[in-house]
C-alpha cells in the first residue's frame, strides 16, 4: 500500500465511519433475515431454529396469489420496458446527435425524477377514468405502469454496453455485404446481448420492489407481494413476513450476482 | 454528393426517432401524459364519493394552506398542513445532510482499496440499494421499536430500565430514511471521488496544508457533482417518501406522501390530493434545476 499515507488513512476517522456504515447497513438486516428463523414470534429471544414461518406463507394462499401476481407483473414489464428500451438505446447511442435527442433522453430518464407518489397519483386519476369509461379492470393498468418506470433502469446498462462496444465488427459484417438487419441480429445483437440481459434483470427487480404506484394503481384483489406484506404491517409484524422477505432478499442477491458477472469488464 | 448526404443524414434521424417512438409512447401513455390530467384535475370540485366534478375550482388550491372555517367560512392558515409540510421539508433536508456525513468517508473508503477489494465493497453497498425498500424498512424497524434491539441491548446492559420509545415518532422516520435512502448517497459519491487524482492530495500536502485545508480546496470542489448529485437523489425521495413514514411514522407523524395518499381515502377530496402532488413536483423541479447549475458550473472549474 505505497499510497497509503495519501488516502483515507490521512483523513481521520475516514475507515472507522466507513466501517460503521457497513455494520450499520447490515446488522439489521441480518437480524431480520435470523428472525424468518427463530421459533418465537418474538425476534428479541431467539427460541431455536424453524423454518416453520416459511411453511406457513408458502402455505398461505394470499401470499401464493400475490406472488404470482409480483412474478407475472415483473417478467411482462421486464420483457417489454427492455425491449423498448434496447429499441431507444440503439437510437441515441453511437450516431451524430440530432435535434430532440435530449428530449428523448430526458423523456426516458423522466421516472428516476418525479417522485414516485406524484406518478402514482397521477396514474390512480388516469386509470379511474379509464376503468369507468372501458369497464375492464384486469393486470393491464400495473404492467402498464410498470413497464413505464422500468423503462430508465433498462435503458441504462444498454446503453452503457452499446457506447462501450467495438464498431468494427459491424463495419466489417457491412463491408462483407451483410444488410442492416443481418449485421444486427448477427453482430449486433449478439454483442449486446449482456446489457440487454443486464438490464432486463434490472428492470425486473425494480418492477418486483415497487409499492407506491402499485398501491395507487390496483383495482381490490390485485395485491402484488410487497402491497400484501405493507397490508400486514401491525404494532408487531409477523414472522411469517420476515420469511417472505428472507426469500425476496435471497432473490435480489442472486439477481445482482448475475448482473455483476454479467457487466464486468474483463481487465 | 452533398444532397445525398443530407438524405441520408434525414433518414437517420428518421430511424432514430421511430426506433425510440415505443417507448415515447409507453412513457407518454403510463408516466408523463397522466402528469397533466393530474394537474387539470386540481382545479375541479371534489365528487361525493371520491373521484371529481367536472367544475372549475380554485379550492383544492386554497385548501393546500388554508383551510374554511366551517361556521362562519373565513379562510385561515391550515396549521396541520403546514405543520406537515415543514416535517417533510426538515426530515428530507437532515437526511440528506446525515447521508452525506456519513456517505463521504463510506465512498471514499471503497474508491482507495485496491481494485480488487473495490468491486466487493462497491457491490456491498449495491445490495442494499437494491433491497425491497420495504424490507429495509422493516428491518430498521426491527432494531429501534420498543422490544428492538437497541432497547434490549441497552436494557441487558442496564443502561437504562425502561425502554426509549423511538417508533412512531420523527426522530424514527428520518432514521429509517438515512437508512434506507444512504446508498443512494454513496454511489455518486464514490463515483466521483473514482476518478480523483490521488496526486493532487499529494500535492497539496507537499505545499504544507493542512488535512482540513486539502479536504476543503482540494477534494470538495472536484467531487462537487458527486456531492450535489447524491443529494439530489437522496433528498427527491425523502421529501417523496411514502412507506417509510407510514411504517415508523404510525398515523400521526405524516409526510406530505402520506398527505397525498389521505385525500384519496378517506379524505375523498382528489382536487386536495392533485394540488399537493403538482406542489412537490414543483419543489422536485426547483431542486432539479439548482442540480443541473451547480453540476453544469462544477465542470466549468473542473
Amino acid at each position: 500500500m505505497a499510497d497509503r499515507s495519501f488516502s483515507a488513512s490521512r483523513l481521520p476517522g475516514f475507515t472507522a465511519t466507513a466501517i460503521f456504515v457497513f455494520i450499520a447497513l447490515y446488522l439489521p438486516i441480518l437480524m431480520l433475515v435470523i428472525g424468518s428463523f427463530n421459533g418465537g414470534e418474538s425476534i428479541g429471544a431467539w427460541q431455536g431454529f424453524t423454518l416453520s414461518w416459511f411453511a406457513k406463507a408458502w402455505a398461505n394462499d394470499h401470499v401464493k396469489d400475490a406472488t404470482i401476481r409480483s412474478l407475472v407483473i415483473a417478467s411482462l414489464a421486464a420483457v417489454i420496458s427492455t425491449t423498448v428500451a434496447t429499441m431507444a438505446a440503439i437510437a441515441t447511442t453511437r450516431r451524430r446527435p440530432f435535434r430532440g435527442q435530449t428530449f428523448i433522453y430526458l423523456m426516458i430518464n423522466q421516472p428516476l425524477m418525479v417522485p414516485e407518489i406524484v406518478t402514482a397519483v397521477a396514474l390512480l386519476i388516469f386509470f379511474a377514468s379509464i376503468k369507468v369509461a372501458t369497464g375492464y379492470q384486469g393486470l393491464g393498468y400495473l404492467i402498464a405502469a410498470h413497464s413505464a418506470f422500468c423503462v430508465p433502469f433498462a435503458y441504462l446498462p444498454i446503453r452503457a454496453r452499446l457506447e462501450g462496444m467495438d464498431l468494427t465488427l459491424e463495419t466489417a459484417a457491412a463491408d462483407l455485404y451483410a444488410s442492416p438487419w443481418l449485421t444486427f441480429r448477427r453482430v449486433t445483437l449478439p454483442l449486446l446481448l449482456p446489457g440487454i440481459i443486464a438490464g432486463m434483470m434490472l428492470a425486473f427487480v425494480t418492477s418486483l420492489d415497487d409499492v407506491v404506484i402499485t398501491l395507487f394503481v390496483k383495482s381490490a384483489g390485485q395485491d402484488t407481494l410487497p402491497t400484501y406484506m405493507l397490508a400486514q404491517v401491525r404494532r408487531q409484524i409477523s414472522p411469517e413476513i420476515y420469511a417472505i422477505s428472507t426469500v425476496l432478499l435471497a432473490l435480489t442477491i442472486v439477481l445482482l450476482t448475475l448482473f455483476f458477472i454479467l457487466t464486468r469488464k474483463k481487465d | 454528393m452533398s444532397a445525398n448526404e443530407e438524405a441520408a443524414r434525414h433518414r437517420e434521424v428518421r430511424n432514430a426517432w421511430a426506433l425510440s417512438a415505443p417507448a415515447l409512447i409507453l412513457l407518454l401513455v403510463a408516466a408523463i401524459g397522466p402528469l397533466f390530467i393530474m394537474l387539470v384535475y386540481s382545479f375541479l370540485t371534489p365528487g361525493q364519493y371520491g373521484n371529481v366534478e367536472w367544475k372549475f375550482s380554485w379550492d383544492a388550491w386554497i385548501g393546500t394552506l388554508y383551510s374554511r372555517d366551517i361556521f362562519d367560512g373565513t379562510l385561515k392558515l391550515a396549521d396541520a398542513h403546514l405543520t406537515i409540510f415543514w416535517r417533510s421539508v426538515k426530515l428530507s433536508l437532515l437526511t440528506t445532510i446525515i447521508t452525506f456525513i456519513v456517505g463521504f468517508p463510506t465512498a471514499w473508503f471503497i474508491a482507495t482499496r485496491s481494485p480488487r477489494s473495490r468491486a466487493l465493497w462497491l457491490f456491498l453497498i449495491t445490495i442494499p440499494f437494491w433491497t425491497n425498500l420495504l424490507i429495509r424498512t422493516f428491518a430498521i424497524n426491527e432494531i429501534i421499536r420498543n422490544e428492538g434491539l437497541i432497547n434490549s441491548v441497552l436494557m441487558w446492559m442496564g443502561v437504562i430500565d425502561q425502554p426509549i420509545n423511538m417508533i412512531y415518532t420523527d426522530t424514527a422516520v428520518f432514521v429509517g430514511m438515512t437508512y434506507v435512502y444512504l446508498p443512494l448517497m454513496v454511489l455518486p459519491l464514490f463515483a466521483s471521488i473514482d476518478r480523483f487524482d490521488m496526486r493532487l492530495l499529494e500535492a497539496g500536502y507537499d505545499l504544507y496544508a493542512s488535512r482540513w485545508q486539502v479536504l476543503r480546496r482540494v477534494i470538495v470542489p472536484i467531487v462537487r457533482p458527486g456531492i450535489v448529485a447524491g443529494s439530489i437523489l437522496v433528498f427527491i425521495p425523502a421529501l417523496g417518501a411514502y412507506v417509510t413514514p407510514r411504517i415508523l411514522g404510525g398515523g400521526k407523524n405524516m409526510m406530505i406522501g402520506n398527505f397525498i395518499e389521505l385525500q384519496f381515502g378517506q379524505g375523498r377530496n382528489w382536487p386536495l390530493g392533485a394540488a399537493l402532488s403538482v406542489l412537490l413536483l414543483i419543489v422536485v423541479t426547483i431542486a432539479l434545476m439548482f442540480y443541473v447549475r451547480a453540476s453544469t458550473k462544477g465542470t466549468n472549474n473542473g
